[in-house]
């Protein structure tokens, strides 16, 4: 089993998407020839020729809405966007059309697509480029909203997103492409070569969407968490001594309730950490 | 704040266009140039659209004041009499599904209504250059689509009334229809978000090395929103098999088509920033609406990308049934606009060419009524919006996912289904 950064992780998940299903296609800016800002398409163009992987004018409601357009037709379109603070103009056609497409024609038409969106800050981008918006995601039904945590997750939770019938916003927390941040700022970040999550399976497999884990159990309360806050949660655990559960959400629609509720049941105390905005 | 007085220029002023008229005044139409029908040319469809910009700028017209189909583009028109009597009987059945509709509204058995008035030709003729499997993406007023297309009027009126044989279980506004099979993309509420769906959809057409083409639907003043512009620039990148139709009605509600066309003088012209060939077309007249939906068409199949076609019309009713137009424009104004009505002029002409007479007429008329009618009877013994069978406030929860999640179904229970 290889050890990959959750760039490397991605990028392998589009790969074995695109290899397996023709009607997979890939698009954005800056994603066909170059490989994408953070190189997460890297080499796709070159292996699955320009008209499965290209890049596309700036334009992320055009992106999104020639995405629907192509969903609709029958292809699987992986869409980035190139940083989730860029998603807005696309709003209208992720929130009015690609959520409610399957619903307003009865299921004649359905949006089989990924919306793809580096997520979060931690990486010194100042507000245009550190936003975690996903509760903007999390209250539109018919929408599935994904959050991995480290490269074995991202691989197979994008995997199922690819598969899935209907619309996954995919946020990928640019903070923990390189490798899982504790917190500290002054240290030196580890790498995911060095972390067991850091090994992804060859070829396909699928983490269900809809599925929480338990990343460490523990008595003393539940947190509940996901994405960059998960290895800051269990440092925080490490660090402190607190014997608590962390649980690690993966998926925030739908939200895994039942394993959520077992937890803080059993320890009856929860602390939800996260990065985005209270309002 | 104070801005010292200091420029050699007079202040600034901010421009607001205005409609030529208003109610109470004469209407007045003499600044839309309209040029003898068959003078304007026809060029081959694979022409540099640098060379027919001129194209965007008149608006072509086949059939004549005589009734007469003069010029290229009628002599170029592939159809026959045959199907020039069943376009005719297509518009008819839309002008009466409307008049129905439109009395059933105000008997309350629906909530909304949006009728065609005037623009039956468009969706009528555009229809019937298409192919199988080829997927529209219309605005709420394209319903000729399906007529044309032979869509049941019953499922339509059903769809209207929100009764329980509404394909769309009562979840989206009276005449949002949806038909897949019909080549029929949902419709929206949301504007021109179709129009780039449309672009999307021909690309998919283009990766899959299919042959089937799109039509994106939009109207004069949804061109403003930024997704026309965003279909535009993804067409014109990547070619797309698609035909970009405009239907200019001259109102948005109560907003006239300068707010919406600005500087550029028409909305085909819009086409040419992008190196989009555009034409501009009399939409009250069916043989140029078809002839140059068939222009248009044969350059997407023939992988020459996309065209802009902008079809000039006038919207003769209300833009639905919560609006009044005598409250922003003079109730003359329909009668005065200069291209006729698109069903006279498709008569006039079959009984110019021998082929329609005024008998035969009043006998279609009377037999579209009565099927009309008869569909409306089927429809209304299943139910209208406040009567009889009605979808169950259960199907609120289905479709929302392929697989309804656990807190949807928590939903469902509680509202006690």
């Amino acid at each position: 089993m290889a050890r990959m950064t959750m760039i490397e992780a991605i990028r392998d998940a589009l790969d074995a998407a695109m290899g397996a299903d023709p009607k997979v296609v890939v698009f954005g800016e800056d994603v066909g020839y170059f490989g994408g800002v953070f190189r997460v398409t890297a080499g796709l163009q070159a292996k699955y020729g320009k008209t499965r992987c290209f890049d596309t004018p700036i334009n992320e409601s055009g992106i999104v809405g020639a995405g629907i357009g192509m969903a609709a037709y029958g292809l699987r379109p992986v869409v980035e966007i190139q940083f989730a603070d860029y998603m807005y103009p696309a709003y209208d056609q992720i929130v009015s059309e690609a959520a409610r497409l399957r619903y307003r024609s009865a299921g004649e038409f359905t949006c089989p697509m990924v919306v793809r969106m580096p997520t979060g800050g931690g990486i010194f981008g100042g507000q245009t480029h550190s936003q975690s918006p996903e509760a903007l995601f999390t209250h539109v039904t018919g929408l599935k909203t994904v959050v991995p945590s480290n490269p074995h997750d991202a691989k197979g939770l994008l995997l199922a997103a690819i598969e899935d019938p209907d619309p996954v916003i995919f946020m990928e927390p640019k903070r923990l492409y390189n490798g899982p941040f504790d917190g500290h700022y002054d240290r030196p970040v580890t790498a995911w070569k060095t972390h067991e999550l850091g090994e992804v399976p060859e070829g396909h497999y699928t983490v269900p969407l809809g599925k929480a884990v338990i990343r460490r159990p523990g008595q003393a309360a539940t947190v509940l968490t996901y994405g960059t806050m998960v290895h800051v949660a269990l440092a925080a655990v490490q660090e402190s001594g607190i014997d608590a559960e962390v649980i690690d959400l993966r998926t925030l629609l739908p939200l895994d309730l039942e394993t959520l509720v077992a937890s803080v049941r059993r320890t009856g105390r929860c602390l939800v950490l996260h990065v985005a905005t209270l309002t | 704040m104070e801005t010292p007085d200091q420029s050699e220029f007079p202040p600034l002023s901010l421009a607001v266009p205005e409609p030529e008229v208003r109610p109470g005044d004469r209407p007045d139409f003499s600044q839309v140039r309209i040029p003898h029908a068959g003078s304007v040319r026809r060029p081959p469809v694979d022409a540099d659209p640098e060379e027919i910009r001129d194209l965007a700028f008149t608006i072509i017209r086949v059939l004549n004041r005589d009734g007469q189909a003069a010029g290229p583009w009628a002599e170029a028109l592939k159809i026959v009499p045959e199907e020039l009597k069943e376009g005719l009987r297509h518009m008819m059945t839309l002008r009466a599904y409307d008049a129905r509709m439109l009395i059933a509204q105000r008997q309350q058995k629906t909530s909304f209504y949006m009728q065609h008035l005037g623009e039956e030709a468009i969706s009528c003729a555009f229809r019937r250059a298409l192919a199988p499997g080829d997927m529209n993406f219309p605005t709420y007023r394209q319903a000729g689509l399906l007529i044309a297309g032979g869509y049941s009027l019953k499922t339509m009126m059903c769809q209207v009334y929100s009764n329980d044989a509404d394909p769309m279980r009562g979840r989206q506004l009276p005449v949002m229809y949806s038909s897949k099979e019909h080549g029929f993309f949902s419709i929206s509420g949301n504007l021109a978000t179709q129009y780039i769906q449309a672009v999307g959809w021909a690309m998919a057409s283009a990766i899959s090395r299919d042959h089937r083409i799109a039509a994106a639907w939009i109207g004069d003043g949804s061109t403003a929103e930024s997704d026309f512009h965003a279909a535009l620039v993804f067409a014109s990148t990547y070619k797309a098999p698609v035909v970009l139709n405009i239907v200019n009605n001259q109102w948005a509600i109560s907003t006239f088509q300068g707010i919406a066309r600005g500087g550029s003088g028409t909305f085909a012209a819009r086409g040419h920033g992008f190196g989009i060939p555009a034409l501009r077309v009399d939409g009250n007249d069916y043989l140029a609406v078809l002839a140059a939906a068939q222009w248009a068409a044969e350059r997407a199949r023939r992988n020459l990308g996309p065209t802009v076609v902008e079809y000039v019309t006038y919207r003769a009713g209300g833009h639905s049934t919560s609006d009044d137009p005598s409250a922003y424009r003079p109730a003359e104004e329909s009668a005065a606009w200069p291209l006729g009505d698109p069903i006279l002029r498709l008569k006039n002409h079959l009984i110019a060419i021998g082929e329609w007479s005024e008998e035969r007429h009043a006998q279609a008329e009377a037999g579209i009524h009565a099927e009309v009618v008869a569909a409306q009877k089927e429809a209304e013994a299943i139910g209208t919006l406040h009567q009889g069978q009605r979808p169950s406030p259960a199907d609120m929860f289905e479709d929302v996912y392929a697989e309804m999640p656990p807190h949807l179904l928590k939903q469902r229970h509680e509202a006690g289904f």
